[in-house]
């Protein structure tokens, strides 16, 4: 009974996991620019990595009995290091000169404003 | 801070050594032991409690977990919308944390959290650029985040 509801568990982690995955691709796809992407690919792509390495965890652990450290060092890391990426992304494509993408009119950018009266 | 807990380690190691079984468990207990005194004599040793610091520290980490959560649903939602009716732009968020440390933590709470996206830091430190999915409710995100995780950071960092 116990083992059914475990697999039940990593299935569901399993799913959701490759479920927001499958979003992220779909939303990098369908949004207009370079920073509407990152809100896709960083937010969408931490949770469902987080959920696949809990499921494998759990899954090392209920078949080998092994409690796998690396996996949770992994979902750390990955939680440290996707928002500063994003950043630096979407710093690296401001300097370059891309304006983000407005509806109707052109786009609020108070960084822009305040980085041209900075010269 | 730090006496605190070099004081709480050595009360650890003796506990350990008192009791002569020198495994993780007894270090454990050890510990426990040590953070109860130190609890209760806390009048008398100088700075604040150490362990309510740590409480605070786990309180922020399970108010980054939320809003990871909320986060991706909210982004999920707007991905699979047949219709896209945000409007994206990015707004100036003054903030009155001042070490690197600080800020790192906050433009990565704000990157994590529902329409939000760190862009950039000024060169004075005292502005973040935000871009939000959803430019017109600007006012209350900078409330948001000046209410919740600010404070939250504050209450760890001084």
């Amino acid at each position: 009974m116990t083992e059914n509801m475990t697999n039940i568990l990593i299935l569901l982690l399993l799913v959701i996991g490759t479920f927001f995955i499958l979003s992220a691709t779909i939303g990098v796809l369908r949004f207009p620019d370079v920073y509407t992407r990152l809100h896709a690919s960083t937010k969408a792509a931490t949770l469902g990595i987080s959920g696949i390495m809990i499921g494998a965890f759990l899954f090392l652990n209920a078949e080998f009995q092994i409690v796998s450290g690396k996996l949770i060092l992994g979902i750390i890391f990955v939680l440290l290091t996707a928002p500063i990426s994003a950043h630096m992304i979407g710093r690296a494509a401001h300097h370059t000169g891309v304006k983000p993408w407005g509806r109707d009119q052109e786009a609020q950018d108070e960084y822009a404003d305040d980085y041209r009266n900075q010269k | 801070m730090s006496l605190q807990i070099v004081l709480n380690v050595i009360i650890a190691f003796m506990w350990m050594f008192l009791s002569e079984t020198y495994t993780f468990p007894s270090f454990f207990t050890g510990f426990l032991i040590g953070a109860l005194l130190l609890f209760f004599l806390r009048r008398f040793i100088p700075d604040a409690f150490y362990l309510h610091r740590v409480w605070k520290m786990i309180r922020l980490v399970f108010l980054f977990i939320k809003e990871l959560l909320l986060s991706n649903i909210d982004i999920v939602k707007w991905v699979y919308k047949p219709k896209q009716t945000y409007n994206p732009g990015i707004f100036a968020l003054p903030t009155d944390l001042k070490t690197n440390w600080e800020i790192t933590i906050l433009t990565s709470l704000i990157s994590l959290t529902p329409g939000t996206l760190s862009v950039a830091v000024s060169h004075t430190n005292d502005v973040i650029y935000i871009h939000a999915m959803d430019i017109y409710d600007n006012e209350e995100a900078i409330n948001a985040i000046k209410d919740s995780f600010e404070k939250a950071i504050m209450e760890v960092t001084r």
